[in-house]
């Protein structure tokens, strides 16, 4: 049962950091700066909770807060590049942060134990749920808590205004510019609402996991953060989760049993699925299909209109 | 309402748009036309502002627009269509409304209602929208899934649910047979009608002779004639320009 809830909190928390680069896919902007803001939210919830002995809840929404400040900064010089360059820049973003938790050092003593950060140790103490005395169910449902509200945001999102915006931007910039959309301010909101949710993926990552170092935070954890939403499918926040769920669940732990050859079979399925569902698993045919199952005819743009036809 | 004051834009030494000057006045249809390159849709960008001129301004409304960037000259008032379709493809037809959609004047919603919240005034005046461009039927559709026509017609939807005072329509007859070139005149009529200005930038002489009050005509990026259709139709420069002439080098 406790490799089930392990899993379940992985499968959570990668599905907080998939939808942080979800929300850049949506505006156009690929992203590998989730993993620095997810850092970023790990170490600041970390240090709060551990050195000044906060309460889990403050110290995830300022760990998430932090990460959408920083988010919030390197929206606007990075909005100067696009595509490739706009790659190439967050990844060094992503690396600045990594390299700074390399060389963090800030250990304190509190209650007569030396806790904190401790460069290329790591941060070994970030026992807040065993502290509490709360189980493991606790922790999966505490995880998923946050994982409903993001996606239930998001959902939501879709349906009103700026949603419709976000996607413009992404489907066409000088369209939307000349549509009265302010594509700077778009785009920076959506990094920073990024940040914030990665920043929040990192809190949860590190109280789970109970110890965080800079290893953690690599380029290949930033690539799984954007290739989540690409697997999915941009069309819904589910895409991401079935995405998640198929890679961490199916591909990952679903396989362990074939040893080395599940990480060739690991690719070779990657691969298979872009194929065979080039616009994502949830492409937008099987958002209608489960719509008109659930019989509701409603659909992203407003109540009301659906009846025009 | 639209002043064009020595207007210039260079592309590393070539005079795309060359010192033009004129005045569009209020409530007009006011057609832009000449020879493949001569300016016409340098001179939309750069009101616009998707371009910024390397020389001269323009003014709208008694003020400067330097600077401003499209969507701030949305929100002034010029909204416009693209000579190549540029629809929000994955988007419905709602959708792409609803994005360009500005509220009258004095009458804007707050910040939440616009962006988070929906009125039943931004539906209605959306639904009318679409009405007007014969798209009502179409509304939960993707734009990608229109025929040509259609998205044509979405992109004047698009472009006039802001609500603009002056709308700059570029080769918006572009692909069409002569039953949709005859819609399109009827619809720009209709926007004349509730006091649009109107900037047409066409090819087809069809629908610039049959709507427009005044024409002005460009060559090699600089006004070589303007006036009414009729004086338009007679004048020798534009017959050169558009024929050619063996004993003249240009107009």
């Amino acid at each position: 049962m406790a490799f089930y809830f392990g899993l379940l909190q992985t499968i959570g928390i990668h599905t907080l950091l998939g939808l942080s680069a979800y929300i850049l896919l949506l505006t156009g902007q690929l992203s590998l700066a989730q993993v620095g803001f997810f850092a970023i939210g790990a170490y600041v919830s970390g240090i709060l909770t551990v050195i000044f002995e906060y309460h889990i809840v403050p110290g995830l929404f300022l760990g998430a807060l932090v990460g959408g400040l920083f988010a919030f900064l390197v929206g606007f010089p990075a909005l100067r590049v696009k595509g490739l360059m706009l790659v190439v820049a967050t990844i060094a973003f992503s690396e600045i942060v990594r390299l700074f938790f390399f060389n963090l050092n800030w250990r304190v003593s509190v209650n007569g134990v030396e806790v904190g950060p401790d460069s290329t140790q790591g941060f070994r103490e970030i026992r807040f749920y065993a502290a509490n005395g709360w189980d493991t169910l606790d922790v999966v449902l505490f995880v998923w808590l946050f994982v409903v509200i993001v996606m239930a945001l998001l959902w939501w999102l879709d349906r009103v205004r700026v949603g419709a915006t976000l996607r413009a931007v992404g489907a066409d910039e000088l369209a939307a510019q000349s549509s009265g959309v302010n594509i700077v301010a778009v785009k920076v909101s959506a990094m920073t609402g990024g940040g914030i949710i990665a920043g929040l993926a990192g809190g949860l990552y590190a109280h789970s996991a109970t110890y965080v170092d800079h290893l953690t935070f690599s380029v290949l954890l930033a690539t799984f953060a954007v290739a989540y939403p690409i697997l999915g499918g941009l069309s819904s926040v589910f895409g991401t989760l079935i995405a998640v769920i198929f890679v961490q669940g199916v591909l990952i732990e679903g396989m362990r049993f074939l040893g080395d050859w599940r990480n060739i079979l690991f690719g070779l399925l990657i691969i298979i699925a872009m194929n065979v569902r080039p616009a994502g698993l949830i492409d937008g045919k099987v958002v209608l299909r489960i719509r008109e199952a659930l019989g509701t005819g409603k659909k992203s743009g407003g109540e009301g209109h659906a009846e025009t036809r | 309402m639209l002043k064009l004051d020595d207007l210039s834009k260079h592309f590393d030494g070539v005079r795309a748009v060359d010192g033009l000057s004129l005045e569009v006045d209020q409530g007009e249809v006011f057609g832009l036309i000449g020879p493949n390159g001569s300016g016409k849709s340098t001179t939309v960008n750069l009101i616009c502002g998707v371009l910024s001129a390397t020389r001269g301004k323009v003014t709208f409304k008694g003020r400067d627009l330097h600077g401003l960037p499209p969507h701030r000259r949305l929100n002034a008032g010029i909204s416009r269509t693209f000579q190549n379709i540029r629809l929000f493809g994955e988007l419905t037809v709602w959708q792409n409304v609803w994005i360009a959609r500005r509220d009258a004047p004095g009458r804007e919603a707050g910040f939440i209602r616009n962006w988070f919240g929906s009125s039943a005034r931004t539906r209605e005046a959306i639904e009318e929208t679409l009405v007007f461009a014969d798209l009502a039927g179409r509304a939960n559709d993707l734009a990608q899934n229109l025929a040509f026509g259609e998205q044509r017609r979405l992109e004047l939807a698009r472009a006039v649910a802001a609500r603009p005072d002056l709308i700059l329509l570029d080769e918006p007859a572009a692909g069409m047979n002569r039953e949709e070139v005859e819609d399109l005149r009827q619809r720009i009529l209709a926007l004349k009608h509730d006091g649009i200005t109107v900037l047409l930038v066409e090819h087809v002489m069809e629908l610039v002779m049959g709507v427009t009050d005044r024409i002005a005509v460009l060559n090699f990026g600089k006004l070589i004639a303007l006036g009414t259709p009729g004086e338009i139709q007679g004048n020798a420069a534009v017959r050169e320009a558009y024929l050619g002439s063996p004993d003249s080098e240009s107009a």
